[in-house]
């Protein structure tokens, strides 16, 4: 009995060191980003070339936007990574963060049956709005406070069409990252929008196919922030700034641009100063 | 220490399930010696058992044992059921040592010893589970033994034992009896009681309808209770025309 | 259906050193989470199971209710408990692997208690009676009775280590799904499920389940072992 709990405990313990020192590595921050950047690979492309440079580990945090501003509030991430311009500038506005940094853009896109039964397909997205609007064609909706989601709202507003009027069966939101939304856009036959970058890297695409595309409304713009240490003292400020001040540098921007899948370039770096590339 | 006895059971009354078991027993044992504790079915010997043990409180009357406060009497129960943990013979027997709060040296030797004494002494490293029916009960002995009781209970220990096995504890429990415990066996095997006790309690109904040498007691009942029960005519039909 | 099934037993074969090191952290995760529980749920229904106390009766039962314990709940709450703005944020544990297992400790340990409370209970009925008239502490007995039925309790041990490594809804409010940090077999499935790479999330349950198998398969065979040896 008393070598078995002996043994017990002791695994415990050897247990909760060896987590404890997996959860200790030396110099790392924990950014909050959105589902697009990381499931589209980006971070993966991305994090090793900073990390080799400065010695700083990153440790991604995907979420919606809305929810990534959030662990930022409350200062459970020391950088927010995210794309909704409207919020990023409120967070600033309250003091979570000092200044934001534009990053980089991308673009989304309408994808939908590929028969295409509401005739939306071409280079406007608000006039393919107000075609499914009216034909009722089945509409996936993020419907998660994402940055695309915000998107996908102005949008209908641009269009003059009035969602809570007109919404019914045919419009599903779903509460979900970009993903799920695909998959059930996938499944149900339906349109949906999305961004770039998640549709080149989604592998279960069934009948869909990109609808509208190249619309200047379609672009869609990352920004990035260091969480202000003065609102949360344990930010990591110096790394957290470190990370900020690369991506947005000419080696950070190259990075960016060089991110392509199938020949695709997904993400156009656009920070002030850095110059296209 | 004085001794614990006479052992008083002085109007002594329980419940078990709300159900009177024992109601208003009387006796008084007064010898070093083995008492039986005889009776049909339902009489109430196990439940006396466990409130002189102390397992089930009395709701009425007492157990006094001689001028000892109840609590200093070193008592130990063997049921018919041997109760074993699984873990090794030697283990099994420590259990009982635990509230002593001994060293361990010194409860490897008292096990030792009370192994020896139950002729389990090679055995004290197998698991208790790997012993026969009869090995088993003898642990069961040798883990009463070890604490050294005053007072040695005992309910209906060779129940599921083979003719064997009954005679090897009925010879460990006589030299515990010789050794100076006082021991109470309850019992259905009146050749049991006929070997080893010295005298008879008998009890009908929660109380005891005769108390006298075992000899006097098998060979001529004076209560027609008791008469009923050692003649064998079965309690099950003769316990409404008695009673 | 077929295709993904074929092309996910095609990837088993092709799973890299990423899939191991999740794999392991799952494991170190679950295992800490049952070590911890099994700390705090195996005494303490043990000792439900032999005290006899007023309101024991309430006890049980909000055991055996937190035996479903909602993982996503215990998410939420150990997310805002380790939040830093939370009561308990100074520790920086939020998106750790400690924060899982504490999370997981939390989800296991009214399952760990309660099915421990069963099985004493049930040892308390053979032995409890000779144990008490041992006179042994209620703590002790609590000891003994744990002792005698651990063979039965490594089956307690299966469960709330089933339980643990297969959530996802915990590990994953409160771990964040870091990759390389805190991306564990679950998380990593419902991420590529959201990728659409069904086949590649698929051939992560295949995985799932054969570690599963074989904890459960080594487990068996000692207590197998062990029960021969003690009867």
């Amino acid at each position: 009995m008393d070598v078995l709990r002996r043994s017990l405990l002791s695994l415990a313990f050897l247990g909760l060191t060896a987590a404890s020192a997996l959860a200790q590595s030396p110099r790392a921050i924990t950014v909050a980003s959105t589902t697009s950047t990381e499931q589209s690979g980006l971070f993966k492309h991305l994090l090793p070339r900073f990390t080799a440079k400065s010695g700083i580990e990153v440790k991604v945090v995907a979420l919606g936007t809305g929810q990534a501003l959030d662990v930022g509030r409350r200062g459970d991430a020391d950088v927010v990574f995210v794309h909704d311009k409207a919020a990023e500038e409120k967070f600033v506005a309250e003091g979570f963060a000092t200044i934001r940094h534009e990053v980089m853009y991308n673009d989304f896109i309408l994808a939908g049956p590929n028969a295409d039964p509401a005739g939306t397909r071409g280079a406007d997205v608000l006039g393919a709005l107000r075609k499914i609007a009216a034909a009722k064609a089945p509409f996936i909706s993020r419907g998660d406070r994402s940055g695309t989601h915000a998107a996908e709202l102005r949008y209908w507003s641009d269009a003059g069409v009035d969602l809570a009027a007109v919404r019914g069966d045919w419009y599903r939101e779903i509460g979900q990252g970009m993903g799920p939304a695909l998959n059930t856009a996938s499944a149900s036959n339906a349109y949906v929008m999305t961004d770039r970058g998640t549709w080149l890297s989604f592998k279960n695409r069934g009948e869909l196919a990109i609808l509208v595309e190249g619309d200047r409304r379609l672009f869609n713009q990352y920004g990035v922030m260091l969480v202000n240490p003065a609102k949360h003292p344990h930010v990591k400020a110096a790394d957290g700034q470190a990370f900020v001040d690369w991506v947005v540098s000419p080696d950070g921007q190259r990075a960016v641009a060089d991110y392509k899948i199938e020949g695709q370039q997904l993400f156009f770096p656009n920070a002030a100063g850095a110059g296209r590339s | 220490m004085s001794a614990i006895l006479p052992i008083v059971l002085d109007n002594l009354s329980a419940r078990l399930g709300g159900r009177p078991v024992l109601d208003g027993l009387n006796a008084t044992l007064s010898r070093p010696n083995v008492t039986a504790v005889i009776g049909p079915n339902g009489a109430g010997k196990s439940v006396l058992l466990r409130v002189v043990d102390g397992l089930v409180p009395a709701d009425g009357g007492a157990v006094r044992f001689g001028l000892r406060p109840t609590q200093s009497v070193r008592r130990a129960l063997v049921f018919q059921k041997p109760a074993l943990v699984r873990a090794s013979v030697a283990r099994n027997v420590g259990l009982a040592l635990i509230p002593a709060r001994l060293g361990s040296s010194e409860v490897r030797d008292r096990v030792e010893a009370a192994l020896r004494k139950v002729g389990l002494a090679d055995r004290a490293g197998d698991p208790a589970g790997k012993l026969s029916g009869g090995e088993q009960q003898r642990l069961a002995l040798a883990r009463a033994a070890v604490t050294e009781p005053e007072l040695l209970l005992l309910d209906e220990p060779t129940a599921n034992l083979d003719p064997g096995a009954t005679e090897e504890i009925e010879e460990l429990v006589a030299a515990m009896a010789r050794a100076g415990t006082k021991v109470v066996l309850v019992s259905h095997n009146l050749g049991q009681v006929a070997r080893i006790a010295d005298d008879v309690l008998v009890l009908w109904k929660g109380r005891a309808v005769e108390h006298g040498a075992v000899d006097r007691v098998l060979a001529n009942p004076r209560t027609p209770e008791a008469r009923a029960y050692i003649n064998g005519e079965l309690p099950w039909t003769s316990f409404a025309a008695v009673s | 259906m077929l295709d993904t099934i074929v092309s996910a037993f095609a990837l088993i074969g092709r799973l890299d050193g990423d899939v191991l090191s999740i794999a392991a952290l799952s494991l170190r995760v679950s295992v800490c989470a049952v070590l911890c529980g099994g700390l705090i749920g195996v005494p303490l229904g043990a000792l439900v199971a032999v005290v006899r106390m007023p309101g024991r009766g309430a006890v049980i039962a909000v055991l055996n209710a937190f035996m479903g314990l909602p993982a996503v709940v215990v998410g939420l709450v150990v997310y805002l408990l380790l939040s830093r703005s939370g009561p308990l944020g100074a520790a920086g544990l939020l998106f750790t692997p400690s924060a899982m297992i504490i999370a997981q400790t939390i989800l296991i340990t009214p399952l760990m208690a309660a099915l421990t409370r069963q099985l004493v209970e049930d040892a308390d009925r053979e032995l409890g009676e000779q144990l008490r008239s041992l006179r042994l502490t209620a703590t002790q007995r609590a000891r003994i009775l744990a002792f005698d039925a651990r063979f039965s309790l490594a089956v307690v041990v299966l469960a709330a280590f089933g339980r643990a490594v297969s959530e996802v809804g915990a590990v994953l409010v409160v771990g964040g799904n870091i990759a390389g940090h805190t991306r564990t077999m679950t998380t990593a499935i419902s991420l590529e499920t959201q990728k659409g790479d069904l086949p590649l999330a698929l051939a992560l349950g295949f995985v799932l389940i054969a570690i599963v198998l074989a904890v459960n398969a080594a487990a068996s065979g000692l207590r197998w072992h062990a029960m021969r040896a003690y009867g």
